[in-house]
């Protein structure tokens, strides 16, 4: 599978009030891949992640899976929103089954799935909560686990930490690191979060903010046997330092220069 | 000592001893003979009334004909607002078309149709249902209208990108997702339904609980105007505690 993103662009509104949100933005996604786009506020991020997912169409260039132009949403890019994205009248467990029952899988198979996937982000014991009365990071493990029943050849990660608090967070990226090297999935992330991006990725774009451009790219080639040394090592470190300050160069300085 | 104060924060309770309240007033007032038992019936004396009704049978008759035209109106109502307000609200060319129409339709109180009413369809059940129909399908349709514009992006967009089509969009998540607002406009729209019928039966009507108060005006018989009110009342409050059982137990999840 190849997800391929073509000089694509966005721009709203027209004529005069015409913005240019995302400029001729080009990568790919190969399977079993993770790739990040990393970007400030006002990068476009979130709306290439739209264009991917299909819910909004690009002004002009082309998205492409093996060849085939993306004309809407569907089942081969599953999505995981930053938050509010679980249905709150079913349960974790009905939650998970939803995009196969929508597929039309039989019971069976549906039954089989759900608990795989439950077990898989560790939540079997939680099967029949609903929503409200999981925190945060496991809500956002039961979207994980739906958006993986689902079957897509490619997983779109939009902010998918973004609204958890610190600690969590951090136990949220080495799970979901761990459920890379585990079920091999294939994964698109956008984040603001640098860290995250470079711990999650083997190769990091980085946007600049107005109109969104892709100013660098960066295969990572760390050695991620344990994320918690990994966030400490020099390499890493310097890697870090060198793109945040990549980043905040194109942001608009904040107090004028003395 | 604790007992006494659990006891007094029961949500019942305080409730029940406002009504206790008026009741003891009430009977206080005429007992004492302060106003006129013609202005004012003893509570007595309106119990005695709906005793003598009910022995008649003049009781039922009329409860069964005014719930029945409530129930005929407000089912036909609510089953046109349900899948019309979700148009009004997923679509932008429906709501476009038919929000301006219902702004100014929804305007036009109601008991001024039952002329027109009364002259296309008589005297019959008809014109009561349909003032019902009509006094309340425009509540009913914006109320769901606005429930459905306030459903979460994120969850219509999560079904489409786990392969779900518009039919199941609007089945599997928007219908589920406004069920505890579409019940609550129900509930409150259903106050409207009272009153348009016992304005009905106020103006033509063989029996009804409307039809009996204005009676009994004819006759100056006030307890009987009191029972009435009080039926009223009562059956109102009976449909408000049922449609806030069907929602707690079939909206748990959003209590």
């Amino acid at each position: 599978m190849q997800l391929r993103v073509d000089q694509v662009e966005k721009s709203f509104g027209s004529g005069r009030s015409r913005k240019l949100v995302l400029d001729r933005i080009s990568f790919t996604v190969n399977t079993g891949e993770f790739v990040a786009l990393v970007g400030s506020s006002g990068s476009g991020k979130s709306t290439m992640m739209r264009l991917v997912a299909g819910l909004d169409r690009p002004t002009a260039g082309v998205i492409s899976i093996d060849g085939t132009p993306v004309r809407g949403p569907g089942s081969d890019r599953g999505m995981v929103f930053q938050k509010y994205s679980l249905y709150p009248w079913l349960t974790a467990a009905q939650n998970v089954a939803f995009g196969m029952e929508l597929q039309g899988l039989n019971r069976r198979e549906i039954r089989e799935r759900t608990s795989y996937f439950l077990e898989v982000v560790g939540l079997a014991d939680a099967a029949r909560r609903l929503p409200r009365e999981l925190s945060g990071g496991m809500q956002q493990r039961v979207a994980i686990a739906r958006a993986l029943a689902a079957q897509p050849r490619v997983l779109l990660l939009d902010e998918p930490f973004g609204a958890l608090d610190l600690q969590i967070r951090e136990s949220m990226q080495e799970f979901m690191h761990d459920l890379w090297q585990r079920t091999g999935l294939t994964a698109l992330l956008i984040t603001h979060d640098l860290e995250e991006a470079l711990l999650l990725a083997r190769e990091v774009h980085i946007l600049a903010p107005n109109p969104g451009r892709i100013v660098r790219s960066v295969a990572v080639d760390l050695d991620r046997g344990d994320l918690r040394h990994l966030r400490l090592s020099p390499q890493f470190l310097e890697l870090r330092e060198e793109l945040a300050s990549c980043l905040r160069g194109m942001e608009p300085a904040l107090t004028p220069a003395p | 000592m604790a007992r006494a104060k659990d006891l007094l924060h029961h949500p019942w309770v305080l409730g029940l001893t406002g009504v206790l309240v008026v009741l003891l007033i009430w009977t206080l007032v005429t007992s004492l003979r302060l106003v006129d038992p013609l202005f004012l019936p003893s509570p007595a004396a309106v119990l005695a009334a709906g005793r003598a009704q009910a022995g008649q049978g003049l009781l039922w008759a009329d409860l069964l004909a005014s719930v029945g035209r409530v129930l005929g109106g407000f089912a036909l109502s609510a089953a046109v607002a349900l899948p019309l307000g979700i148009a009004m609200g997923t679509s932008t060319v429906i709501n476009r078309l038919l929000e301006p129409l219902m702004g100014l339709i929804r305007y036009m109180p109601a008991p001024a149709f039952i002329p027109l009413l009364i002259i296309y369809f008589g005297l019959g059940e008809l014109p009561k249902i349909l003032l019902i129909f009509i006094g309340t399908l425009f509540f009913n349709t914006l109320m769901i209208m606005d429930a459905v514009k306030f459903v979460p992006r994120e969850l219509v967009e999560t079904a489409l990108t786990l392969g779900g089509r518009t039919s199941q969009v609007l089945l599997r998540v928007i219908t589920p997702c406004i069920a505890p607002q579409v019940i609550d406009a129900y509930r409150i729209n259903m106050a409207a339904a009272w009153n348009l019928v016992i304005v009905a039966e106020l103006v033509a009507a063989n029996e009804g609980l409307g039809k009996r108060i204005s009676l009994a005006q004819r006759f100056l018989r006030t307890d009987e105007i009191f029972l009435g009110l009080i039926v009223i009342g009562l059956i109102g409050l009976v449909i408000d505690l049922g449609f806030r059982l069907v929602m707690r137990r079939a909206c748990a999840w959003a209590n």
